[in-house]
């Protein structure tokens, strides 16, 4: 009952939310329910690192329950979690419980909103959680209506444009999914994880049935060409949704690109990676390099991601033990940064109402707890030690170069060359956005960040900071989990 | 001895850096005591660890020990290769644990005085703490990725105090300008990281070095075996390491920074950007030098940058009328020295001249140099500029000052018996021994040296008579006089510390002497400049000038900084931004994107074309339906034939 309390907690959170009339009880409610996950998830964590209850060292999942929900077509509600799914989780309840104390003054449709970020929040921990594949798929699509909603709702700019475009580009993303996934059960006759991962599959079939399932995760994940949802959809959506769509629905791509793609058909991957490496290099610089002529924060910051998620790709076509491990560290370490500079650049938004570079400017005299977690997300999106950020891309840098191939090599030299492109899109939004001389007299007026954003932006910070100063705590069950699907990978050869 | 207690020389920058960072509000007042007593403390402690490694324990059969203070597991990445973070003394980094904490401490406590009243006070002096940090952490760095965290953490550092000033808008563009450009060269200190790394499987010094300088090793066979454009692995990853040195310290194609810098505070370019942290980039190459020494190419790269930039560096100091810029320039040059002597040294002991050399010029520079900064900072607190034109004559209002800054001078200039004539005598006779090219450019570098280290006294002291008495300040708090008076002491004696009996590049001491015959042509070439620039700049007069007109092009290029920025500018600028960026965007916008709305589009025309087929109309059906009959009919009867 321990993992389906995940998915179970913010539905009664949901239900509690209906029964309330106000703003300030339904927050109060909603904000309950995120620190129960949140609690819940330091459980299970302590449980791994101190008690060492929690071992992923051998083969498998752990606290599984199995429930056949359609017996006719052997569905099961199969739960269970490894290293990875771990990090997964953790990752979203803190962007969760930020994410709600962010909208603390959603006073438009305000139970709504909540009841949709809630409901977003379930299906996260549903697909993270899923050893069943049609469990997972079903969560998957549950997460994407509720940010449509969100975006054509509560967003800014053209926001229905962009939320009719990310509806139908991950519903797109979906339907190739969901053809992997019927591949996938006419070869195998099963829609668990592990069943699948156990039976041989033939390495033509696999051929033909993964590029369904890599591009269709990764129209989730930022995949080059098929990111320009992105951009758009992250920044019409509000503050929170941002966070969400940043921090957890692109990791719901990658996390599906390894755990389904690459570890349920690994000669394919063997045989695609070549591509994958060369699309996520491309994504990576090319993204950098599309961030530097952006003008508006968000869309910085949105650009951005499609480069830091062309990292999560390219540790996992790299398919070595360390690059995988990059690469999910990448995940947890771009959400946990995202989502605070979403957060950083939604609280500016609110007081000056404007985005735009060119209109900011000496924020750091007139709100300095805002403008320092701006530079702060800014420092960790360009790496810097200290912060998560910088493990995460030197791990996936170290895991790349132990592919000794020219092609492999080559990638990995042009997105080591991100870091300096990174450097200067972001030093370039700090020093016009929050350094220089005070460019509005309004701002000097501004009120600096209320006490539910200096929580939601400390607690975003506390996890860039533990996984920045001591990743062997996140690295130590993430490397477990990943050895068991290098393994799978190798056994296949 | 147990040198536990090197821990805490990192913990109490450290927490300087959390505590004033975090308790602002409580702190505020006292935070420059505060820093100051910690810092205080963590000399006291490197002192007294450097006093035990070097007389108390001493060398064991002639060599100096490494030590693994302390090491804890920080992550792994594959089941053998792992990382430790932690601290490890050895000759070279205990040297540099007592010139970071001493020289930080005494512009904590310049910084006392000449921030006083500042709004960011607090702020200051935490980011000076983030800075001692990661400094310290970077000279006691076990590994390579140690080194290379704390390489990125004093380039944030750098970064926050150049753009200290943030409203001013100068100030933030030498910050990025700063943190960009070394960024550029740490991606290859980065790659090359990646190729030792891979190589050896290791990330710790004592691993790679065992490694590499074993030639019966699979490691080194492999490393040296392979080639990529007509340079081995090997060379390749040192002379991509040595490209992230060269950005730190500022040496040529990639001292831009260096100048534009000293935005920052002056007692920031006093502790980062003269004593510390530009010397990381020898640091790096002298840490690595076993193995540099096996490998002719990437040493010689080494060698040939440093002269380039020592002279380049030294032509254009003539010309600046910034003192902070003459004095960057100045450090420029001399980090070349630092350099070549490297460059041309060999390894072992009496062969290792130059790596002590190197290392000896260094420790020297640190004192003389953070001085000349220092007394740089109090001249512009007193006449709140920086140009020289509003200096002149200014022995009388700052006499402290003014004997600090002259002891300075002829230290850099290599008068004896001050500091800097030792160091660099070691340096020349390396280079003497190893390569006549070097020696000859380096003599004539130090009588330039000589010239515009005097014309720059002579300048702010002499010159003309100082007009503006009314806002006379003095030369500042006694924490302002302090600190220059115990430099100068150090500027006019470390010299006779023998130092080659301390560190060497085996750890294998040994002793050297200045030869006075050798002396006498550097030290004459030197006073020549000082004569010269006396010539020109005791009194006021318009023989400068006249030489300037009469050598226009030279003097304009060199004035012009020989148009390396503008060079970097066209670059960036025009090739980058323009031709990259641009592009990247768009294609973004209209074409990738233009494909998915192309889709959506034609998708809705199709269906809105053929939307009106479902009209409920049975004729039209019917219609459909005999049309398709038909059309299959002629379809069959055309197959079938």
């Amino acid at each position: 009952m321990l993992l389906s309390s995940l998915i179970i907690l913010p539905l009664l959170a949901v239900l509690a939310v209906l029964f309330c009339k106000e703003l300030k009880q339904i927050r109060v409610v909603a904000f309950i329910g995120s620190v129960l996950q949140l609690g819940l998830v330091a459980y299970l964590l302590l449980g791994y690192n101190i008690v060492g209850a929690l071992n992923f060292k051998h083969e498998g999942f752990l606290l599984e329950e199995d429930y056949n929900w359609f017996p006719f077509l052997n569905i099961h509600y199969h739960v269970g979690v490894d290293g990875i799914s771990m990090a997964m989780i953790m990752l979203t309840s803190v962007i969760v419980t930020a994410g709600i104390l962010i909208s603390w003054k959603m006073k438009e449709l305000s139970k709504e909103f909540f009841i949709l970020l809630l409901l977003l929040s379930a299906s996260a921990y549903g697909f993270f959680i899923s050893l069943d594949l049609f469990t997972m798929f079903f969560f998957l699509e549950l997460a994407v209506i509720p940010k449509y909603l969100l975006i054509t709702i509560w967003g800014s700019g053209k926001k229905e444009y962009s939320a009719m475009k990310l509806a139908l580009m991950l519903m797109a993303g979906s339907a190739l999914i969901f053809v992997g996934i019927m591949g996938l059960y006419y070869t195998t006759h099963s829609f668990d994880l592990q069943t699948i991962s156990q039976t041989v599959i033939d390495p033509e079939k696999q051929k033909i049935i993964f590029p369904f399932l890599f591009i269709g995760f990764g129209f989730f994940a930022a995949l080059f060409p098929f990111h320009t949802w992105v951009p758009d959809g992250h920044s019409s959506a509000p503050t929170a949704a941002s966070m969400f769509l940043a921090g957890i629905s692109m990791k719901l791509g990658g996390y599906g690109c390894l755990k389904v793609a690459t570890y349920l058909l690994p000669v394919a991957a063997q045989y695609y990676s070549p591509y994958i490496i060369a699309l996520s290099a491309i994504a990576i610089l090319y993204g950098a390099f599309a961030t530097m002529m952006q003008t508006d924060l968000k869309y910085i910051n949105a650009y951005s991601s499609v480069s830091h998620c062309g990292f999560v790709l390219l540790g996992i076509g790299m398919l070595t033990q360390t690059a995988i491990t990059g690469a999910v560290i990448q995940m947890v370490s771009h959400g946990l940064m995202t989502a605070l500079f979403f957060a950083a650049i939604g609280m500016l938004y609110e007081r000056t109402h404007t985005r735009q570079v060119k209109e900011l400017g000496g924020l750091l005299k007139a709100i300095p707890f805002i403008s320092t977690v701006f530079i702060i997300a800014g420092l960790c999106s360009l790496g810097l030690p200290g912060l998560s950020g910088f493990v995460a891309e030197f791990t996936v840098f170290v895991g790349s170069w132990q592919r000794t191939e020219t092609a492999y090599r080559i990638a990995t030299v042009l997105s080591c060359m991100s870091i300096v492109v990174t450097a200067v899109y972001i030093l370039r939004a700090i020093a016009s956005s929050v350094l220089g001389p005070l460019k509005n007299e309004h701002f000097f007026n501004l009120k600096d960040a209320a006490w539910n954003e200096k929580l939601a932006a400390v607690l975003l910070l506390a996890g860039i900071i533990i996984i920045g100063v001591m990743p062997y705590l996140l690295q130590n069950f993430i490397t477990d989990s990943t050895v068991n699907i290098i393994h799978h990978l190798n056994g296949s050869k | 001895m147990n040198y536990s207690t090197a821990i805490w020389i990192m913990l109490l920058p450290l927490a300087n850096f959390v505590l004033l960072g975090l308790g602002k509000k409580y702190l505020k007042n006292i935070a420059g005591i505060f820093s100051t007593i910690l810092l205080f403390v963590a000399a006291a402690i490197a002192l007294n660890i450097a006093y035990h490694y070097f007389f108390v324990d001493g060398k064991q059969n002639g060599v100096y020990q490494t030590i693994n203070v302390c090491q804890m597991h920080w992550l792994s990445f594959t089941e053998t290769m792992n990382v430790e973070i932690g601290i490890q003394l050895d000759a070279l980094s205990v040297m540099m644990l007592v010139v970071v904490t001493f020289i930080s401490l005494m512009v904590h406590l310049f910084s006392l005085g000449y921030m006083k009243g500042e709004e960011r006070y607090c702020n200051y002096f935490s980011y000076l703490g983030l800075f001692t940090f990661s400094m310290l952490g970077l000279v006691v760095a076990t590994n390579l990725l140690q080194l290379y965290m704390c390489w990125e953490l004093v380039g944030i550092s750098s970064y926050l105090l150049i753009g200290f000033y943030f409203q001013k808008p100068s100030a933030v563009a030498a910050a990025k300008k700063a943190f960009i450009v070394t960024r550029f060269a740490d991606l290859g200190l980065l790659i090359g990281i990646l190729i030792l790394s891979f190589n050896t499987n290791s990330f710790h010094f004592q691993t790679i070095i065992q490694t590499l300088t074993n030639t019966q090793s699979p490691s080194f066979i492999s490393i040296t075996a392979s080639s990529f454009l007509g340079m081995s692995t090997l060379t390749w990853a040192l002379v991509l390491i040595f490209i992230g040195g060269a950005g730190k310290s500022a040496m040529l194609p990639l001292h831009i920074w260096l100048p534009d810098a000293m935005e920052g505070p002056t007692p920031v370019s006093a502790l980062i950007h003269a004593a510390t942290m530009v010397v990381a980039g020898v640091f790096l190459v002298a840490k690595l030098f076993a193995v540099f020494a096996i490998d002719v190419t990437a040493l010689n790269i080494v060698a040939y940058v440093g002269t380039a930039s020592a002279l380049f560096a030294a032509i254009i100091a003539c010309t600046q009328t910034d003192i902070k810029r003459v004095l960057a320039y100045s450090t420029m040059s001399q980090i070349g020295y630092m350099m070549f002597a490297l460059g041309v040294s060999k390894y072992g002991s009496e062969e290792g001249l130059g790596y002590s050399a190197a290392l000896f010029h260094l420790f020297t520079h640190a004192f003389f140099k953070s001085l000349l900064f220092l007394c740089a900072g109090a001249v512009i607190h007193l006449v709140h500029s920086n140009e020289m034109k509003d200096m002149g004559g200014l022995k009388k209002l700052m006499p402290i000052t003014h004997i600090a800054f002259l002891i300075a001078c002829l230290a850099i200039a290599g008068v004896p018996p001050f500091a800097g004539f030792f160091s660099k005598e070691e340096i020349l006779s390396a280079a003497y021994q190893n390569n006549k090219t070097i020696y000859i450019i380096a003599l004539l570098t130090s009588a330039i040296t000589a010239f515009y280290m005097f014309r720059l006294y002579f300048s702010i002291f002499w010159n003309k008579p100082y007009q503006h008495h009314h806002h006379h300040r003095g030369e500042g708090t006694i924490t302002m006089k302090l600190p220059l008076i115990i430099l100068m002491l150090c500027a006019a004696t470390v010299g006779f510390i023998p130092f080659s009996e301390f560190v060497s590049s085996d750890n294998h001491p040994f002793h050297s002497e200045i030869h006075i015959g050798f002396s006498v042509l550097p030290v004459a070439l030197g006073l020549f400049g000082i004569a010269m620039a006396a010539l020109f700049y005791f009194k006021q007069s318009d023989k400068p000038d006249k030489i300037a007109n009469s050598l226009q092009v030279i003097y304009k290029a060199a004035y012009r900084k020989f148009y390396v920025d503008e060079l970097y500018l066209f670059i960036t600028k025009k090739i980058i931004f323009n031709c990259i960026a641009k592009p990247a965007a768009w294609i973004d916008k209209n074409i990738i994107d233009g494909c998915m709305n192309g889709v959506a589009f034609v998708t809705s025309f199709i269906s809105s074309s053929i939307k009106n087929m479902q009209s409920g109309k049975v004729q039209q059906y019917a219609l459909y339906f005999f049309a398709g009959i038909a059309a299959l009919l002629v379809t069959v009867l055309y197959v079938w034939k």
